[in-house]
């Protein structure tokens, strides 16, 4: 209780000697950093939680890239069960001369089975949960979709062959099926029109899903008999299955920007480390004094403590609250692309904020402070004496502890932990050694600058140690901003921009066969430069090497697994390593091997083999699969199954925006096959107009805009880019209070200087510009490191993980070395002009 | 151990270890200071006068001998029983005043009750700042008074608890004389008044002679005598 009336009154006055400040700055930084990162991942956890039972809008859900049989429905219904069936295309939707692809779900009337539509009277307008499905002859399009085709509410819009009426604007679904948004926009239609569309022709890149709902035991009845039915092209889910894949998104997600977030709190350990030792410096003749006057050494520590305890739960509220706020600040700027409507977070970040808080408090301060409560009453009348050396364990033991508990709290991986840890040691470890470089070379050249920066030159050498802690704290967040920039904005610019101007930018798939040559003709006809034309038929992988694939895929995994769904298997360039034998392929078969694809092993089909059993496999698919020349595969293509042996391996060159496949067959042998045809062609601005004629005369033909749907990446891209870098935003200010921490622990010092130099005949601008010379240094070769590392980052981004052409940045630089040298040079500015314009007399005399 | 004698040493030895060697810093001191005497400790500089008045207070411990203070064997205490003692029986005034920048004067002198445990802390306090001259500034920070002022906080602090003894290092050497001896004659009204033991060392010639007895010391000896009456 005395200890509390101490600390308390003594508080105020604390506060203004700084320790305090620095302390509750860097313990607030890093609470906003973990509970910032704490809130969105909890929110977003909580909407993935809320939706869980209506992500499906059934209990049970199948999903097919083929029409669910009709007797599926039948059985249903005989049980007791609800049903709605949705069918999925993408297609272009015109507004008059406007056109945009979207992705059209054309549903039942009893559609949804569970969750709600919502809809709006105008685009972007007010959701309210709408009371039917849209009739015949209406269309329920989304915001984007017609923000995209600029009509509203009674527009009459053209799909494939029909024309529609706009009778409400689609805000949501309950089975938009994952928290970030499809890249097309959506419409919704009746299946009652789904014929007059004509959009569905044999062949045609549809998908189905069958939804059913209704007594739980009746559910799990019907599941078992769709199973045994179900020959594994047909993906069955329940609520059980439905979230864990967001759920386990959405945790691998919150993992890495915890992960971010870590970064920052532990140079804002640093930083409580360093104000703890000042603090500690500035209280040996008070805690001596204290002692002298009857107080224990339990008393001393209890009046330290508290005043602890009160910073960390100020840092906790005003951190939580900053977090709180950036949080808001990131889910304002990621706009449509989290697309769930978020329930407010839970109270549990907090615990969080106060737990790392005290913890880090624990591991950093709480050492200085036991040595502080030891320091000899003798010291009131000896100043010269101070607490006997800290053993080692008591000194280094609660940081390592702190530090390892806070890191394995949040990665829960062992392998993760490692990788974590000795990777930021070495990155650290890089920096801190090139500082160290630069303070020493930039000493050795103090001679040759004027007194002003001479003086700010041998401060930053002289404080070695800690000027190298500064710049590697504030260089990492520096660089971690500039090298996320640089891929926001130069890298997936220079891609784009390193393409050639005519590479083909539209995609024309589901091409009938009779349609093929009017539509090769037609595309001629408008101008348009054209590609291959390659046919494309759906097949799945049964065999390999004499092993069914079911078997192999057990063997890699350790236990059997439920088949992935077929559902994905759109055929697209870079499927997952694991995908690439469960899934559905799209495959081709041709004699013409193009430019962009090279063959690395074995040969390319010759004449004399055409309708042999050959295949051609991409270098992915092949070492994914581990597959030599000559090896056995069996296909099953359209129910037949064809044994097949590997003639080549090609490296595809896929950003070509050709037609291009994993899988090539020898010429002839799928000739029977009732596949589709897929080509790709450049249409200049003015042959884009022929889009829309082309549509309406080819009604199932999907095209796909690639500038749009590039855009659209990209700003998926820039979003997440945005979130990660609005995280290490806090790594950057957790920089700055390692700065404002090491300036506080040399104010005496500093003070001490410049009353010197001012007694010496120095002016005050002399002292100034030291001053700034010392943080002007300091912030150029922290901003130096930064720029450097970002763009050797980047190259190696560029080159190695996007297999990008690289372009030398001069933005980087310059913003590096002017943003560092302009935050570094300000901040410390403000920390120490008060104590560098005290009169002389004043520091020189002693007084406080 | 007579009650009469507040602080009895026997063979009092202190020794350090330095780079260069062991040195001895107070040299088999044996002494005795009745209670509500008033004793100055003076010599040259480095003769172990401070030395000798912290191992007195129990602020250091000695290499070898024993200290009695006020009826207890500091030889025989740990670090927190030798500040219960001092809480409960020893009062402080140094140079450099040592007070808590933190807190304002009264505060100051509220701190030594508060940590006896001491009840109405604020009107003793209160009191003794009255008794110093100083009741129309107990709500001023240290920073806010001067040289003299600070020493006269200082010295309400130390007699707020009525202690025994009354250690004074150096009281007036960051005085200017006049102020000096104001608080000189503080000291030794308060010694008279409360019947405190007082035990200060000094180099002001003008204090020494006020105290009623003398001792020198030389290179850690006490070269006169440290007995009364020897």
């Amino acid at each position: 209780m005395r200890a509390l009336r101490m600390a308390l009154r003594s508080l105020a006055r604390e506060w203004k000697s700084g320790e305090l400040g620095v302390l509750l700055l860097a313990l607030s930084v890093a609470v906003a950093a973990l509970t910032g990162v704490g809130f969105l991942v909890d929110r977003i956890g909580l909407a993935v939680e809320a939706q869980a039972n209506e992500v499906l809008a059934a209990d049970l859900r199948v999903s097919s890239q083929d029409p669910i049989p009709v007797d599926w429905f039948t059985e249903a219904q005989k049980r007791n069960l609800k049903t709605a069936r949705v069918t999925s295309v993408l297609s272009v939707v015109f507004n008059g001369e406007q056109n945009q692809l979207a992705n059209l779900r054309v549903i039942t009337a009893t559609y949804p089975l569970r969750g709600k539509v919502t809809i709006a009277s105008e685009p972007f307008g007010v959701a309210r949960p709408a009371q039917r499905t849209p009739g015949r002859g209406e269309i329920w399009p989304d915001s984007k979709l017609l923000a995209a085709l600029g009509g509203g509410v009674g527009s009459m819009l053209s799909v494939g062959a029909g024309t529609f009426k706009v009778s409400a604007v689609l805000m949501s679904r309950p089975d938009e099926g994952s928290t970030f948004a499809d890249l097309a926009p959506a419409a919704l239609l009746n299946d009652a029109d789904l014929a007059a569309t004509q959009l569905l022709q044999p062949g045609s890149r549809a998908s189905y899903a069958a939804l059913f709902a209704g007594d739980s035991n009746a559910v799990a009845a019907f599941k078992a008999w769709v199973v045994a039915r179900n020959n594994d092209s047909a993906r069955v889910r329940d609520v059980t299955e439905a979230s864990p894949q967001i759920r386990s998104a959405v945790d691998r997600a919150g993992r890495f920007l915890n992960l971010a977030s870590l970064v920052a709190v532990l140079l804002c350990c640093i930083a409580v480390a360093m104000s703890a030792r000042g603090y500690v410096q500035k209280h040996l003749d008070s805690v001596a004094l204290l002692k002298t006057l009857g107080a224990s050494r339990v008393f001393t520590l209890a009046v330290s403590l508290i005043q602890l305890l009160i910073v960390a739960l100020a840092s906790t509220v005003i951190g939580s609250a900053a977090g709180y706020l950036a949080q808001q600040w990131l889910l304002q700027a990621l706009g449509d692309l989290l697309k769930v409507d978020l329930p407010n977070a839970s109270w549990s970040p907090l615990g969080v904020g106060l737990l790392a808080s005290v913890a880090v408090l624990a591991g950093f301060a709480f050492p200085p402070l036991l040595q502080l409560s030891r320091v000899p009453a003798i010291r009131v009348l000896r100043r010269d004496v101070g607490p006997p050396p800290p053993l080692l364990w008591l000194a280094f033991g609660p940081a390592v502890l702190a530090v390892v508990g806070l890191i394995a709290w949040v990665v829960r991986d062992m392998r993760l932990f490692i990788g974590f840890v000795v990777g930021l040691t070495v990155f650290l470890g890089t920096l801190a050694l090139a500082g160290w470089l630069l303070v020493s070379l930039a000493a050795r050249m103090r001679g040759a600058v004027g007194v002003a920066w001479r003086y700010g030159v041998a401060n930053l050498s002289r404080r070695r140690a800690e000027s190298v802690v500064q710049i590697a704290a504030f260089g990492l967040g520096l660089m971690v901003l500039l090298l996320l920039g640089m891929v926001r904005s130069d890298l997936l610019t220079d891609w784009r921009r390193s393409l050639p101007t005519n590479l083909p930018n539209f995609f024309f798939i589901n091409i009938p066969p009779a349609d093929q040559q009017p539509l090769e003709r037609f595309l001629a006809d408008n101008g348009a430069r054209g590609t291959r034309f390659l046919p494309m038929i759906r097949a799945r992988l049964v065999e390999v090497k004499g092993q069914p694939v079911e078997r192999r895929r057990d063997a890699a995994q350790g236990g059997p697994t439920r088949p992935r769904a077929a559902a994905d298997a759109r055929g697209g360039p870079r499927g997952s390593v694991g995908g690439f034998a469960d899934r559905e392929q799209n495959i081709t078969w041709t004699a013409e091997l193009g430019a962009d694809n090279r063959i690395v092993a074995g040969q390319w089909f010759t004449a004399a083999d055409r309708g042999r059993p050959l295949v051609s496999l991409s270098t992915e698919f092949a070492e994914s699969l581990d597959l030599k020349i000559g090896d056995p595969m069996v296909f099953d293509v359209a129910g037949e199954r064809f044994a097949v042996r590997l003639a080549s391996i090609r490296k595809v060159k896929w950003d070509s925006f050709q037609p291009n496949f994993f899988i090539v067959f020898a010429p002839g042998l799928l000739d029977g096959a009732a596949g589709t045809w897929m080509t790709s062609a450049f249409l200049d601005r003015d042959g884009r107009r022929m889009i829309a004629p082309l549509v309406k005369r080819f009604p199932s033909v999907s095209v796909f805009d690639m500038e749009q749907l590039l855009g659209q990446v990209r700003s998926v891209i820039d979003k997440a880019a945005l979130a990660v870098q609005s995280v290490f935003a806090f790594t950057l200010f957790a920089g700055l209070t390692v700065l404002l921490a090491a300036v506080q622990a040399s104010r005496d010092e500093r003070r001490y200087e410049s009353a010197m130099l001012r007694t010496l005949g120095a002016s005050r601008a002399t002292v100034r510009q030291g001053v700034l010379a010392e943080f002007i240094l300091l912030g150029l070769i922290a901003g130096l490191i930064a720029a450097g590392g970002a763009s050797v980052a980047g190259w190696w981004l560029a080159r190695e993980a996007l297999e990008l052409p690289w372009e030398f940045s001069p933005w980087v630089w310059v913003v590096g070395l002017f943003g560092g040298a302009g935050l570094v040079s300000v901040s410390g500015w403000l920390a120490t002009r008060s104590v560098i314009f005290r009169p002389p007399l004043a520091t020189l005399r002693g007084e406080q | 151990m007579n009650r009469n004698i507040v602080i009895k040493t026997e063979n009092l030895i202190k020794q350090v270890t330095s780079p260069e060697g062991t040195l001895t810093i107070v040299q088999d001191v044996s002494l005795e200071i009745a209670a509500g005497e008033s004793v100055a400790i003076v010599g040259a500089s480095g003769a172990g006068k401070s030395t000798l008045l912290a191992l007195l207070a129990g602020l250091d411990s000695p290499t070898s001998g024993r200290i009695w203070l006020a009826g207890s064997d500091l030889t025989t205490l740990d670090e927190d029983g030798r500040a219960a003692l001092r809480a409960a029986r020893v009062g402080f005034v140094f140079q450099a005043f040592h007070l808590v920048p933190s807190l304002t004067a009264l505060e100051n002198v509220m701190l030594p009750l508060e940590l006896a445990g001491g009840a109405n802390a604020r009107t003793g306090a209160l009191d003794s700042l009255a008794r110093v001259g100083l009741a129309e500034r107990v709500g001023h920070y240290p920073r806010q008074l001067s040289g003299g002022e600070q020493q006269r906080v200082a010295l309400a602090r130390a007699c707020v608890t009525r202690p025994a003894v009354l250690f004074a290092d150096e009281p007036t050497g960051n005085l200017d004389t006049a102020t000096g001896a104001r608080i000189g004659e503080l000291l030794f009204s308060l010694n008279e008044n409360s019947q405190t033991t007082v035990l200060l060392v000094t180099h002001d010639r003008n204090l020494a002679q006020r105290c009623r007895r003398v001792i020198t010391m030389d290179a850690g000896r006490v070269i006169t005598p440290a007995l009364p009456g020897a």
